[in-house]
């Protein structure tokens, strides 16, 4: 990979690569007038296809005076693109870019927020993830097996399960269990007052509880929900 | 020593993120510190308002950004506190005009400079939170103790989290003693326990605080205010000082027990 990055480099001094923030063009060695030219041809050439796009320009060690650069930026402008970043090597080039407001540093990418999935199951066991972390608003957590959660499902936050749902914390969000039509699924919780809970095709509303919390279940009865205090001499 | 940037947000809108912004500012200034604020509410701009700067704007953010003007050109210095700038959001553009990446860079420039970089958020979870909490060492979240406000907040803190600017710190706005006392208001503990994030202030609501919003003073000038008292503190449990929460009601109830909660020993007067 490497290698053909080289030969591309050799071949064509513009070369340009899409990143989280926009579009990376690294510009190679060469005479600035001819390199500008090559890259005003590649971007009129894809015109349609970049328009709107924001970029970031590598210049490498070349020396680039403000006046340049501002030319650059405006020539850009005009084909509908922006020149948020200009990078370099050498400092002076570094400097005119902040001078002139340009961003000379790309941010590292954050790994965006996944939940972790496991890759095998307990022998004889059922499918389950195990989630170590509060959902907060507009979180959600949708899983073709059991959900066993560690933390509070906060309102405007949801969890789908095709199995149970285990919460131990507090349930105050939307929970689904055996959301494929499982009508023996149950949820179980430290605290369950959800803003709203559905079992199988059945939605439900739980009343307020006053007094202490303390853990609870859910399951359907003769098609209605019914909420129980954790028993754990009764077997289900 | 490189300065702390602070983002002040919210979600929800019309809680106190530019009341706060201005307030702490000023209370940091007035502690002698070196702040500057900054108001990334683009197209909204109302922290220059607040601050009693509007008629000295002649540069903006968005001018520094894209290379208009110098950042010195367009930080305002307050008209009371020497040690207090502003730097104006721009009210002829919109977001899209400010990246991430240029708030970073912007508040790398500052840092050097100054103890204290203030972000004022906009309100909502776009582009414009993204700009302001880009650069952030610190977010605090401002909710009012209000259902809908708290669902808001919730969301942002998840979002900080999300990247990877967390834990937030929260400020309750707008508490009025007498309702919680009577059970009509959330009480703080609903409020943390919900959101389960560190309290870094509890401001009682104060009718001053519209008098001096308008006038373009920060209350937190005025000694006798409660609310200006509060947002004081923030300042200084900002900058690590352990500071007892104010008592907001002299007759026990939530905040007796709030302050017992946290050990409060130099009572406010009631």
């Amino acid at each position: 990979m490497l290698q053909s990055n080289l030969d591309l480099q050799m071949e064509t001094t513009v070369q340009i690569k899409g990143i989280r923030e926009g579009l990376l063009i690294t510009l190679g060695e060469g005479d600035w007038e001819e390199v500008q030219r090559s890259l005003f041809e590649q971007l009129d050439q894809q015109a349609e296809f970049l328009r709107g796009a924001r970029l970031a320009l590598d210049v490498g060690s070349r020396v680039l005076k403000a006046v340049e650069m501002s030319r650059l930026r405006s020539d850009i402008q005009d084909r509908q693109l922006t020149l948020w970043a200009l990078m370099s090597e050498s400092p002076v080039t570094i400097q005119t870019a902040q001078t002139l407001g340009l961003a000379t540093r790309i941010t590292k990418p954050r790994p965006e927020l996944t939940v972790a999935r496991p890759e095998t199951n307990l022998q004889g066991g059922e499918p389950a993830i195990l989630v170590r972390r509060t959902l907060r608003s507009g979180y959600s957590i949708e899983y073709p097996g059991h959900v066993i959660l560690i933390g509070d499902v906060n309102p405007g936050a949801e969890v789908t399960a095709s199995g149970d749902i285990i919460i131990w914390g507090r349930a105050r969000g939307m929970l689904h269990a055996g959301a494929e039509g499982k009508q023996d699924a149950v949820v179980y919780a430290l605290d369950l007052s959800p803003t709203q809970l559905r079992i199988a095709g059945k939605i439900s509303v739980i009343p307020a509880r006053r007094g202490k919390s303390q853990p609870e279940m859910a399951r359907l009865q003769d098609g209605q929900v019914v909420v129980e205090s954790w028993d754990p001499k009764k077997k289900r | 020593m490189s300065g702390r940037v602070v983002t002040i947000t919210s979600g929800k809108g019309g809680v106190g993120k530019t009341t706060a912004t201005a307030n702490i500012g000023a209370a940091l200034a007035s502690n002698g510190w070196k702040v500057v604020c900054i108001d990334a509410d683009i197209g909204l701009r109302n922290l220059d308002v607040v601050m009693g700067l509007e008629n000295r704007i002649v540069y903006d953010l968005v001018d520094v950004i894209e290379g208009r003007c110098r950042l010195r050109q367009a930080m305002i210095r307050d008209k009371r506190l020497p040690e207090l700038y502003l730097i104006p959001a721009a009210q002829t553009r919109d977001k899209s005009a400010v990246s991430p990446s240029d708030m970073i860079r912007l508040c790398d420039d500052l840092r050097p400079e100054f103890d204290w970089v203030l972000i004022d958020s906009p309100a909502g979870i776009e582009r414009g939170f993204r700009n302001a909490v880009a650069p952030a060492d610190v977010v605090l979240v401002i909710t009012n103790p209000e259902v809908s406000a708290v669902r808001d907040a919730d969301r942002i803190i998840g979002l900080v989290e999300a990247e990877e600017k967390g834990p937030a710190k929260l400020v309750i706005n707008r508490i009025k003693p007498s309702m919680v006392k009577r059970g009509e208001m959330l009480t703080m503990e609903d409020v943390t326990e919900l959101l389960a994030i560190e309290l870094i202030g509890l401001i009682p609501d104060d009718e001053n605080i519209i008098t001096g919003t308008n006038r373009g003073t920060p209350i937190v000038l005025d000694g006798k205010s409660k609310a200006g008292q509060a947002f004081g503190n923030i300042a200084r449990r900002l900058s690590g000082e352990e500071v007892p929460f104010l008592k907001l009601d002299d007759e026990g109830g939530f905040f007796g027990r709030l302050s017992r909660l946290f050990r409060s020993e130099g009572r406010q007067n009631g």
